[in-house]
């Protein structure tokens, strides 16, 4: 079956989407990344979608219920490479992502989450 | 408009396609007013497609009505040289006499075919004088609409000229805002920030708002829609310059700026924006 | 002048894999009329929305997109069909956070607000269409 990548550094999972996805790809991501959290004991999640061309509602959900459900487990999201065109028409479309955090790339990313675990 | 097929005035244009060409060139270049050479033999490949296609036109279909699927092909034709002509910037009446000047030789060869019969000349002409009105028309409508494009991209082009963004610091840029704010140019200057964001790498934004006159509630949501998308990339923004009238507004309004960052003077803004960036600033005492 | 105008492509939304498709060729015909960057991500991402409330709501359909010219501007206008079940509130289901199937309820909201046109016909019991148009500016 058709999977995305999770890959690990120390105690932070990094998951880079480089497919349009369609939605029970992002449902079974979302699994994958809860699931790895508990299993790899990670304290921060990047979600790099700067190869993405377009988030709409139903990524968009995935993407805020992960970070709420990696909060639970004890690990903080952040939401990097987001395209200009995309955060335009997510805005558009009334989606703004609350309560997730955002880096413009996945360095910046890690230093957002190193600043919060020290 | 007239549903009436004309019987004539295939055959007309048919046999004398030739003289009448000459005839309404003779007629069209008499109008012109500026002439040259290259006008003139583009004028003539103009015509002729046109008279060719209507002949053919004339003959396939069985009404005069021109917005009919029939005479989508001559109405094509025309579109193309209003068109050109608007961009070459002739006046309205210069382009929509290139249809209208064909009328006069065309009623001569009709007079001269039906003399003996009256009745049928003058069902004939008012016919005729029908098809080359709706036709005449249709090219001043392209005309204006091709015109009303053109103003369209010179909106857009300046519109593009009057948002600049500049990079104050390492990871702080500015954006200052002079003039009325509405969808277009909000739009504009979203994109413009958000890319200069991801060439730069910039942390935050500071757009300045001195310059702009009111805000009422459209522009506010404009704004929070720019922070908001900014936020989404991973940059923060501040908002500087507002005036005391357009903080009363805001909140008569009942606008939530609440999560957003607003200092007074865009040096203020600057300030904030060094010290989330890791800068630090220091001023020394040997001041003049 | 457009090759394609006036004759529509049929796409069918039967699965998760159609919407990407869609999305796919949505892309390629706003890129064929010219349409910038951020015009092409509004609509691709509005059609992405109608295309899956046809999949979850309507059971499956599909999506015809024509390339539209009015004399001066080019767009491109989409339709969304399916024999669902219909909505029966239409003013209740465009309004932002609604859902009836466990979504943000931005679907219809959003794809309205992304697109320049919008129109709905739905009749209860027989099906729905959405049909959206935009227009490129200059």
């Amino acid at each position: 079956m058709e999977r995305i990548p999770i890959l690990r550094m120390g105690r932070l999972l990094l998951v880079t989407i480089q497919v349009d996805m369609h939605d029970r790809l992002a449902m079974t991501l979302q699994d994958d990344l809860t699931n790895r959290i508990v299993t790899d004991r990670a304290t921060g999640v990047l979600i790099d979608i700067s190869a993405l061309d377009i988030v709409d509602s139903f990524i968009g959900r995935m993407i805020s219920n992960t970070a709420a459900m990696a909060k639970i487990l004890d690990a903080r999201t952040v939401l990097v490479g987001m395209q200009p065109a995309v955060a335009i028409t997510l805005v558009e479309l009334g989606l703004t992502l609350e309560g997730v955090s955002t880096a413009l790339n996945v360095e910046r990313g890690i230093k957002l989450l190193d600043r919060g675990n020290p | 408009m007239s549903n009436n097929k004309t019987t004539q005035l295939e055959s007309i244009i048919s046999s004398h396609q030739a003289e009448l060409l000459d005839g309404w060139i003779a007629n069209l270049t008499s109008r012109l007013v500026r002439r040259d050479k290259s006008s003139e033999s583009e004028l003539r490949h103009q015509a002729s497609q046109f008279l060719q296609l209507l002949a053919t036109t004339l003959k396939k279909s069985t009404t005069v009505n021109t917005s009919a699927t029939d005479w989508e092909d001559i109405r094509h034709l025309l579109a193309e040289i209003s068109q050109s002509r608007a961009r070459q910037g002739f006046s309205p009446i210069e382009t929509a006499n290139f249809v209208f000047s064909l009328k006069s030789p065309l009623f001569n060869y009709l007079r001269t075919a039906l003399a003996n019969t009256p009745l049928e000349l003058s069902e004939e002409i008012a016919t005729t004088s029908t098809l080359f009105d709706d036709l005449g028309l249709y090219t001043i409508e392209v005309y204006q609409k091709t015109r009303e494009q053109i103003i369209q991209r010179q909106q857009q082009e300046l519109l593009e000229l009057s948002t600049p963004v500049v990079q104050l610091w390492k990871n702080v840029l500015a954006l200052p805002l002079i003039g009325t704010l509405d969808s277009a140019r909000t739009q504009v200057v979203m994109e413009n920030l958000l890319q200069k964001i991801v060439d730069t790498g910039a942390l935050i934004a500071i757009i300045d708002i001195t310059g702009v006159p009111t805000v009422d509630t459209l522009v506010a949501q404009h704004l929070l829609k720019t922070i908001a998308a900014a936020r989404l990339m991973g940059a923060d923004c501040i908002i500087s310059g507002i005036r005391p009238q357009i903080a009363q507004t805001i909140v008569h309004l009942g606008v939530n700026l609440e999560d957003v960052i607003t200092k007074a003077t865009l040096a203020d803004a600057f300030v904030v924006a060094l010290q989330r960036t890791g800068s630090t600033i220091s001023y020394s005492d040997n001041e003049r | 002048m457009t090759p394609a105008q006036g004759e529509a492509t049929v796409l069918p939304l039967k699965t998760d894999e159609d919407v990407v498709r869609l999305r796919k060729q949505v892309r390629e015909d706003l890129i064929a009329i010219g349409f910038g960057l951020v015009e092409q991500t509004k609509v691709v991402t509005a059609a992405s929305e109608l295309a899956r409330n046809v999949l979850r709501y309507g059971g499956g359909g599909e999506a015809h997109i024509e390339h539209i010219f009015d004399g001066s501007r080019r767009g491109l206008a989409m339709s969304f069909i399916d024999q669902g079940p219909g909505i029966p509130d239409i003013a209740l289901a465009l309004t932002d956070g609604y859902t009836s199937g466990g979504g943000l309820g931005l679907g219809l909201s959003g794809a309205k607000r992304l697109s320049d046109e919008f129109e709905i016909d739905t009749t209860p019991g027989k099906g729905t269409t959405v049909k959206i148009a935009k227009w490129k500016q200059f």
